[in-house]
C-alpha cells in the first residue's frame, strides 16, 4: 500500500516538475497556440479527439438518437430461460434479459457516464486545486499539514476509497460522484503544489519581487497561470479513470439505483448472469467504456507532450 | 556626477552565511564594504560562486529568510535595510531601487503579456488609473529603444527578441525612476552586439537620471566600457578596490593580474595558448588560513598560509582610491605597462 502510494507520488512530482518549462522558438504564437496547432498535426490526438466528440454528441441527443425508449420492455414473449432475442429489425443490437433495447441503452448509458466522469473530475480539480493553492502560496507548516493529509489519501488504493465512500454515503449518484471525486482531489492537490513551488523559485518570481509586487499578486498573478498546465493534462486523463471507476462502482452495486437512467457499469453487471446466453449484452457495454476512455487518454497523453517542450520533435 | 555627493547606498561589512541543519554553515560573502553615490557605476567583479549575486540579492533584501543570516549593515539613503520589515523592503522594491537580471526569458513571466508586466509595477508604486499606467508604459518602452511600444506592449515574452526582452526588463527596473539600479549579470545571455547596445542604454539612464548603478558582471569588457569604480571578489571578499583606470594600468592583486591576462587579445600571435588562471575556485581555501587564493596564485608564498589561525590578510588602502588584499602584489615599474592597461578594455 505504502509502496503503491509512493509510486503515485513519483509520478505527480515528475509531471509537477516539468510545469511552464517552455518550448523556445515558436516565434508569433501564444503558448496556448502553438499547443493547439502541434495538437492538429497530430493523429493521435484527432483520433481522441473525435471519440471524445462522438460521445459528447450521442450523449447530448440521445432522445433523438435512441431508436427506442431505454426503459421500456419489449418482445417479452420471446425471453425464456435460456433465450434473450438477438438483433433484428427495429432493434438492432437486441434487447436485454429485460426486454429492454440494447442499442438505446447505450446511448442513453453515455450521459450518465460522461456526466459522472465530468462532474467528479471538476469536484475533485476544484477541492484538489483549492488545497495545492493552500500548500503552494503558503509553504512552510500550512504546507506540511496539508500534503502530510493528502498522502495519506494517497497511500489508499482510490477504487478501495471510492468504495468506502459510496458506502458510506449511500446509493445515489451524486454519492458516487463524490467518491470518484475524492480520489482524484490528492492527485490534483500534489500536482499542483509541487507545480507551484517549482515556479515560486523562478527567475520571474523573483524579478517580480525585486520590483516590489505584493505576494498575492506573485503567487495569483505569476505562479499560478504558469503551474496549470500539468493539471489541465492531469484533468483529461482523470475523465478517462472516473468514467471508468464510476463503471467499477456500478457494476458492483453502488451506482445509481434509478432504473430510468441506464449506466455501463451497470450493465454489464447485469450481464454477467447471462453471458452464456448472450454475450453481447456485456461485450457492447465494455467496448464503450473502453472506447470513451481510450478517447480522453489519448487526447490527455497528446495534450501533455504538446505542453510539455521535452516530448518535442 | 561627483562622487562627493553623499551616497546612495553604503553597504558595511555585509556577511552572509548559509546554514543548514547538519552541515558547517558556508560563509558566501564576508565583510563586503562599498558605496555608490548617484550618477555614479560601481563594478563587483569576479568569477562564478564568489558571492557577488548573493551581494546583490542581500542588498535586495531578497534572500530567503529561513537559512540565511544577514549581518552588517545596507544603508540605503541611511537606513538599515538588514532588519527592515518585508513591507519596508516591499515599498523600496521597484520603487528606488531596482534590479536588472541575467536572463531576460526567465525572467518575466513566460505566460503575462510585457505590458501588464509593466504596469504592474507602475500600479503597485504610484497612484496610476490603469490607462495612464498603459500610457506611461508605452513611453517607458519607447525610451528604452524598443521600436512600435504600442503594440509590443500586448505580446508576450516569447515573441520579443533577446535583447528587447532586456530592455523591457531595463523598462520595467527604471518604472518608477529608482535610485539605485542593481545589474545583474544583465548582458551574460545577449549576443555581443546587443550586449553593446544594452551597455550603451544603461550608460545613457545613469547619465540622464543620475541612478546610482551597481554593475556586476565577470566581463571586463562591460568594466571597461561603463563603471567608474571597481570591486574585485574572490570567495566572498573584496580582495582589490580601484577606478577603472588604475585597475586595467596596475593591477595590484595576482587574481585581478590574472583576470586581465586571460582575456582574449586580437593582437596576440595566432595559435598563442591563453593564460588562464590555474585551477578553479573551488580550489578556494578559507580566508581564516590565509589568503584563499594562495592555492592558485603565483605570487603565493609562504606567508600567505599562515599557521595562525583566524589571521586573514586584511584589506588595507594601497596608495590614492586604492584598497588591496595581497601580502605579495604584483609590482609595476613607475610607468603603467601599456599591454596590460588596454588589454581587457574593447
Amino acid at each position: 500500500m505504502t509502496a503503491l502510494g509512493d509510486h503515485k507520488r513519483e509520478r505527480i512530482d515528475a509531471l509537477a516538475a516539468r510545469a511552464g518549462q517552455l518550448p523556445e522558438g515558436e516565434a508569433g504564437l501564444s503558448l496556448t497556440r502553438s499547443a493547439i496547432r502541434r495538437l492538429r498535426r497530430d493523429p493521435v490526438a484527432i483520433t481522441g479527439a473525435v471519440i471524445v466528440l462522438v460521445f459528447l454528441v450521442v450523449a447530448a441527443f440521445a432522445p433523438l438518437l435512441a431508436p427506442k425508449d431505454p426503459v421500456t420492455q419489449y418482445l417479452l414473449s420471446e425471453i425464456r430461460p435460456g433465450t434473450i432475442p438477438g438483433p433484428r429489425e427495429g432493434f438492432p443490437l437486441g434487447v436485454d434479459n429485460l426486454g429492454r433495447d440494447l442499442l438505446s441503452r447505450l446511448i442513453y448509458g453515455s450521459r450518465q457516464s460522461l456526466l459522472i466522469g465530468v462532474v467528479s473530475t471538476l469536484l475533485g480539480l476544484v477541492a484538489g486545486m483549492a488545497l495545492g493553492v493552500l500548500a503552494g502560496a503558503f509553504g512552510g507548516w500550512v504546507d506540511t499539514a496539508v500534503m502530510r493529509f493528502v498522502d495519506i489519501l494517497l497511500s489508499i488504493p482510490g477504487l478501495l476509497m471510492a468504495i468506502t465512500i459510496s458506502v458510506l454515503l449511500g446509493q445515489n449518484q451524486y454519492a458516487l460522484m463524490i467518491a470518484i471525486a475524492v480520489v482524484q482531489v490528492p492527485i490534483f492537490a500534489r500536482l499542483l503544489r509541487g507545480s507551484m513551488l517549482a515556479q515560486r523559485g523562478s527567475d520571474y518570481a523573483v524579478a517580480a519581487r525585486a520590483l516590489g509586487v505584493k505576494q498575492g499578486r506573485i503567487v495569483f498573478g505569476h505562479v499560478l497561470p504558469n503551474s496549470l498546465s500539468p493539471v489541465i493534462v492531469q484533468a483529461t486523463l482523470s475523465l478517462a479513470t472516473a468514467i471508468i471507476e464510476a463503471a467499477a462502482l456500478s457494476y458492483l452495486g453502488l451506482g445509481d439505483p434509478d432504473i430510468a437512467r441506464p449506466e455501463w457499469g451497470a450493465m454489464l453487471a447485469n450481464a454477467q448472469d447471462f453471458l452464456s446466453t448472450r454475450p453481447a449484452l456485456a461485450v457492447w457495454p465494455a467496448l464503450c467504456i473502453i472506447v470513451v476512455a481510450l478517447g480522453f487518454t489519448l487526447l490527455g497523453e497528446r495534450l501533455r507532450e504538446a505542453l510539455d517542450p521535452k516530448f518535442r520533435r | 556626477m561627483s562622487p562627493l555627493q553623499a551616497p546612495v547606498l553604503e553597504v558595511e561589512d555585509l556577511a552572509v552565511r548559509f546554514t543548514r541543519r547538519g552541515e558547517q554553515p558556508t560563509l558566501a560573502v564576508d565583510g563586503v564594504s562599498f558605496s555608490v553615490a548617484p550618477g555614479e557605476t560601481i563594478g563587483l567583479v569576479g568569477e562564478s560562486g564568489c558571492g557577488k549575486s548573493v551581494t546583490s540579492l542581500a542588498i535586495m533584501g531578497l534572500l530567503p529568510r529561513r537559512g540565511v543570516e544577514v549581518t552588517g549593515s545596507v544603508r540605503f539613503d541611511g537606513n538599515d535595510l538588514v532588519d527592515a520589515p518585508d513591507h519596508v523592503l516591499r515599498g523600496l522594491r521597484g520603487a528606488d531601487m531596482g534590479m536588472v537580471f541575467q536572463d531576460p526569458l526567465s525572467s518575466l513571466n513566460p505566460t503575462v503579456p510585457i505590458g501588464t508586466q509593466v504596469t504592474e509595477v507602475l500600479l503597485e508604486h504610484r497612484q496610476m488609473s490603469k490607462a495612464e499606467a498603459r500610457d506611461e508604459a508605452t513611453r517607458l518602452l519607447d525610451r528604452v529603444g524598443i521600436p512600435d511600444p504600442g503594440r509590443r506592449l500586448k505580446e508576450y515574452p516569447h515573441q520579443l527578441s533577446g535583447g528587447m526582452r532586456q530592455r523591457a526588463l531595463i523598462a520595467m527596473a527604471l518604472a518608477c525612476a529608482p535610485r539605485l539600479l542593481i545589474a545583474d549579470e544583465p548582458t551574460t545571455a545577449l549576443d555581443v552586439t546587443i550586449q553593446a547596445q544594452i551597455l550603451e542604454l544603461l550608460r545613457e539612464l545613469v547619465v540622464d537620471s543620475g541612478t546610482a548603478l551597481v554593475m556586476i558582471t565577470h566581463d571586463l569588457g562591460v568594466v571597461a566600457g561603463l563603471c567608474d569604480r571597481v570591486h574585485v571578489m574572490y570567495a566572498g571578499k573584496i580582495i582589490e578596490t580601484a577606478d577603472r583606470h588604475d585597475l586595467f594600468a596596475r593591477p595590484r592583486q595576482p587574481y585581478t593580474g590574472g583576470l586581465l591576462a586571460s582575456v582574449p587579445r586580437l593582437d596576440s600571435a595566432r595559435g598563442a595558448p591563453l593564460t588562464p588562471i590555474r585551477g578553479s575556485a573551488r580550489d578556494a581555501i578559507p580566508w581564516a588560513e590565509g589568503c584563499a587564493f594562495a592555492p592558485r596564485c603565483d605570487n603565493a608564498q609562504d606567508d600567505c598560509l599562515t599557521e595562525v589561525s583566524g589571521s586573514t590578510v586584511p584589506l588595507v588602502p594601497d596608495g590614492p582610491g586604492r584598497e588591496l588584499r595581497c601580502r605579495h602584489p604584483l609590482e609595476h615599474p613607475s610607468a603603467p605597462s601599456g599591454a596590460t592597461a588596454s588589454g581587457a578594455a574593447r
